[in-house]
């Protein structure tokens, strides 16, 4: 292989708009800004970072390099493409919602984190081998780890970044030395010549232990019940704007990645989840944690009182949808799965964002502090009412439109007679249940009275601006969601 | 007939205008929902007037929305749809004028309400089961603002219940609809592409879609047990919102049960025809024992439309034309009297007395006092009876016959509700206007006079009064539609009969 830097160095010209963007963010705050108030520099770190941002999406939509990279390195499908689209657009929106949340300590550094993170994101949706996979995944998780750790001054920030980080650091323990064994069966580290070399030797006990390796990060990665646990406490804790990119972006990425592991790397030993006895393979083991995600983050979320754990709740039952996206990837294609997880990403970035406002006006902990929300800001009340309801999967919403085409395709995959059927069953029965937890949060910003301290609140500009967007964005895709769909 | 989807879309946007107006004046709100009303209505009687019932189900527009799924864009109407456009129009515009004095957030009280009929003018319209059901859902979530906004009694209660029980309704719906979709081999929504692939489906296949299907949409249209969130959805709710979901929005239910899970699933219903037939007489009895024995005005309305409701689902599961007949009909007469009901009760009444208890109204010697509620309430119980002479009567009847041709111990188990929906209405009628004082040691006459009634009051009562009698006079006006469109091929497979 002659390696082909020149076609590497185009294929990753958005990334080098990112990177370069945020050497410019510390290089101005370090240069000219140090005096100025913290204000200031936000506002400064992140206009820079978000024409950087938008610098790459220009790229990203220009560049248009296609199919495999650097002798298959990476690879620039029309999934990857997307999915490199979509989490910039999400990163965007989290870079919106920072200018209206409470200023933190370093600013440009916030700023050029996200950016650093912003990178791992988009290698993540085009790596095509275990390396490099690996590396962008802890090049976006270490971003994450810092960004939730922020807020140093507050323990519960702190104490998010740390669960946040225990949990992440052992996952990638437990994906590396899957990815070591997977190598030392295949004898490769590139995913078509895995696929090939699984294909011939089938399912064996060494592979078993793999499977269960990398199934335990990508568990983690999703949220996914009985790994869900760092995700309340890393939601309620964390500063706002990364907990949306923690939920949003990050999300999106991860899910592309391991769908990419998964299927065309690893579908030789899938097994089959379409009819009632299952096949050995990791398809069942991702129907168990779709199933135990729904259940325990439906019935979890009922008992939240603090909003951002309520998302987080939330967060794990749609991480069981996603993921019953993923078991009909290999049917379906990547279409259901993409569009759910994007617009999940908008929507929660986006009522991440309302709380973000909310926080800098006064705080937003428990879900009563939303009361009277439509008094105080029609505005938030309006884009929150956008946000909750696509969560919950209301029509003519995005959120709608992804549940039903996820659920549509899981049960193409064997009708109503198979797990597959049944656990989409489960989850078309649980929205049902989740309505009433989004409710409840509806119920206090368009119905409650507002308590008597809390004035109007002011939201600021560029905060405004992106929320609408945001809500702009839920609706239209739920109103024309071919435009997504048929990106495929 | 082409300017029938218009309606939606006036609805919706009538809803962004009154929720933009409302931040500055209320009577903005007001005059933008009243005319958007008014003009959707007038397109649906436009189109009625030049409306040919025999060329069937006649589609009014179709354009690919998702191809990739095989979702389409694809509104029709035939004459069951136009008989509850008609009514959903003339329930809009009387509960638009029977919510003038709402004053607080006008706006976006106006905004919730026009949603939510833009969203049933689209059920009634959708010939794709798809888009029927995004529709669906978009009439579900206003409800709850609604109710836990400006209803009384215990609202948010009852506006949690009622969604909840909805949407969970809804859920059934959407893993029956979407079951079928795969099962058909994922290629369409439309109602009859469905319903053409579900003819080579298992036996067991179509019974499992057509109880989910059907039980989904009936728990909407307050099929006993699933009932209980109708009273308290309903009297929680404010005037206006009591008027429509009572009067428009159960019908969403039973107009599911009628256009999506019986033609889809003939098989299903053939299985369990029984069993819906006796939970339909059920309700009807129940609902009339209930309402016999309550104590509050606005319960004995809500139970009575589970019973009246009850009737409707019979005519649907004796499965002929007639009852089906009967039973649209019955959606129409029972949309326009429960309307005229809660009205009554809601606005006219307990916005000037501000109670509901009968034992308290009975005190009162309201028949002097508001003479007009009194001449309204009879006329609309008498209505409700099912006398000859209003539209009650000639619906049930057909119902009744239907269900006898089918089986006969079902009839005469409902008729047995036709008494008891007399005797309640007999009852509440004494109680809450003619009890003056008798016995009861007499609270006085109030010494400020009650509220006159207002020029809107008037307006919507006798709009409503005037449809329940020339209907009632006249059946065939709406016959004529519903019978050749329950006559033509899609409804063949399951419903049995010639022309009636």
């Amino acid at each position: 292989m002659t390696p082909d830097y020149t076609g590497l160095v185009r294929a990753l010209l958005p990334e080098a708009a990112l990177v370069a963007g945020a050497l410019v963010v510390l290089g101005l705050d370090l240069a000219f800004f140090r005096r100025r108030a913290a204000a200031f520099r936000l506002r400064a770190a992140i206009a820079v970072a978000a024409l950087a941002t938008v610098a790459a999406i220009g790229l990203a939509l220009g560049g248009g390099a296609r199919g495999e990279v650097f002798g298959g390195v990476l690879i620039f499908d029309s999934l990857a493409v997307a999915a490199r689209l979509g989490v910039l657009v999400l990163v965007l929106l989290v870079l919106g919602i920072s200018t209206g949340a409470p200023t933190p300590r370093h600013p440009a550094e916030y700023a050029a984190i996200i950016l650093f993170a912003a990178v791992g994101f988009t290698l993540m949706a085009a790596a095509q081998q275990l390396l490099l996979a690996f590396l962008a995944l802890e090049l976006a998780s270490l971003s994450l780890y810092v960004l939730a750790g922020f807020d140093k001054s507050r323990p519960e920030s702190v104490e998010a970044a740390l669960k946040y980080f225990l949990f992440g650091g052992m996952s990638a323990a437990f994906l590396l030395f899957g990815f070591s064994l997977i190598y030392g069966l295949a004898g490769s580290i590139e995913l078509p010549r895995i696929a090939e070399s699984l294909a011939q030797q089938g399912l064996s006990p060494l592979l078993a232990v793999a499977l269960v390796m990398v199934l335990v990060a990508f568990g983690f990665k999703a949220a996914a019940a009985p790994f869900h646990l760092w995700a309340p406490d890393a939601y309620e804790g964390a500063p706002t704007p990364s907990a949306a990119l923690i939920a949003s972006a990050s999300k999106l990425a991860g899910f592309v990645l391991f769908a990419r592991l998964l299927w065309p790397g690893l579908h030789a030993v899938a097994g089959n989840v379409a009819a009632a006895p299952v096949g050995g393979g990791w398809l069942p083991v991702v129907a168990v944690l779709s199933g135990a995600s729904l259940l325990l983050g439906n019935l979890g979320a009922l008992a939240q009182t603090n909003v951002r754990r309520l998302l987080a709740y939330s967060a794990i039952a749609h991480a069981g949808t996603l993921l019953l996206g993923v078991i009909a990837f290999g049917a379906a294609g990547p279409a259901p799965l993409f569009y759910y997880a994007a617009t999940y990403g908008i929507a929660t970035a986006g009522a991440f964002g309302v709380i973000a406002v909310l926080e800098r006006a006064g705080g937003c902990e428990k879900i009563t502090d939303l009361a009277g929300l439509h008094r105080r800001s029609p505005l938030l009340a309006g884009c929150l009412l956008v946000f909750i309801l696509s969560l919950a999967g209301i029509p003519p919403l995005a959120g709608f439109f992804g549940k039903f085409a996820v659920f549509a395709a899981a049960l193409q995959l064997g009708g109503a007679g198979g797990p597959a059927g049944w656990l989409t069953f489960a989850a078309i029965f649980l929205s049902a249940v989740a309505l009433y937890y989004y409710l409840v949060v509806l119920k206090q910003a368009l119905v409650a009275v507002p308590a008597e301290q809390a004035g109007p609140v002011t939201v600021p500009g560029a905060a405004a601006l992106t929320l609408l967007a945001a809500a702009a964005l839920i609706v239209f895709f739920g109103l024309c969601p071919s435009l997504l769909l048929d990106f495929f | 007939m082409n300017l029938l989807p218009w309606t939606i879309y006036l609805s919706f946007g009538g809803a962004a205008l009154a929720l933009a107006a409302g931040a500055r004046s209320a009577a903005a709100a007001r005059w933008i929902a009243l005319a958007t009303v008014a003009a959707a209505w007038g397109l649906v009687l436009a189109a009625a007037a030049g409306f040919m019932p025999a060329n069937g189900l006649q589609t009014l527009a179709d354009a690919a929305w998702v191809p990739s799924m095989g979702v389409r864009y694809h509104l029709a109407a035939d004459g069951i749809s136009l008989t509850l456009l008609v009514l959903t129009g003339l329930a809009a515009t009387a509960g638009v004028l029977f919510s003038w004095n709402i004053e607080e957030r006008t706006g976006e009280f106006f905004a919730f309400y026009l949603t939510l009929i833009g969203g049933v003018y689209g059920v009634f319209l959708s010939a794709d089961a798809f888009l029927f059901f995004v529709f669906y859902e978009i009439a579900i979530v206003p409800k709850y603002f609604l109710i836990a906004n400006w209803g009384s009694t215990n609202r948010e209660y009852g506006a949690m219940k009622l969604v909840l029980y909805s949407f969970a309704g809804s859920a059934l719906v959407l893993a029956g609809l979407l079951w079928a979709y795969a099962a058909g081999g994922a290629r369409s929504f439309e109602l009859q592409d469905l319903a053409a692939a579900a003819a080579h489906f298992t036996h067991g296949e179509q019974l499992g879609m057509f109880a989910l299907v059907f039980l989904g949409f009936a728990v909407l249209a307050g099929l006993f047990p699933f009932h209980t969130w109708a009273p308290t959805g309903h009297v929680a709710a404010p005037t206006a919102a009591s008027m429509l979901l009572a009067g428009v929005v159960m019908k969403l239910g039973a107009y599911g049960c009628l256009r999506v899970a019986m033609p889809l699933f003939p098989a299903g219903l053939a299985f369990w025809q029984p069993v819906i037939a006796w939970l339909a007489v059920a309700g009807i009895v129940y609902g009339g024992l209930v309402a016999l024995v309550q104590d509050d005005f606005k319960f004995v309305i809500g139970y009575s439309s589970v019973s009246h409701m009850g009737f409707v689902l019979l005519g649907l599961a004796a499965a002929n034309v007639r009852a089906a007949s009967g039973a649209v009909l019955q959606m129409f007469s029972h949309g326009v009297i429960a309307g005229l009901l809660f009205a009554v009760v809601g606005r006219i009444v307990y916005d000037r007395t501000h109670t509901r208890r009968l034992e308290e109204l009975s005190a009162l010697p309201l028949h002097r006092l508001l003479p007009f509620a009194a001449v309204t309430f009879v006329l609309a119980g008498l209505a409700s009876m099912g006398m000859p002479g209003f539209s009650g009567f000639p619906a049930e009847l057909a119902i009744l016959i239907g269900a006898w041709q089918t089986a006969p111990a079902w009839a005469a188990a409902a008729a047995l509700g036709v008494l008891i929906a007399a005797a309640f209405t007999l009852r509440v009628m004494q109680l809450a206007f003619f009890g003056s004082a008798r016995e009861v040691p007499a609270l006085e006459a109030p010494a400020t006079p009650l509220p006159a009634i207002t020029p809107a009051e008037k307006a919507g009562a006798i709009l409503l009064l005037a449809a329940t009698v020339v209907v009632g006079l006249k059946p065939d006006l709406l016959l004529n539609w519903i019978t050749p469109a329950l006559q033509s091929p899609f409804f063949q497979a399951v419903l049995k009969g010639g022309a009636p």
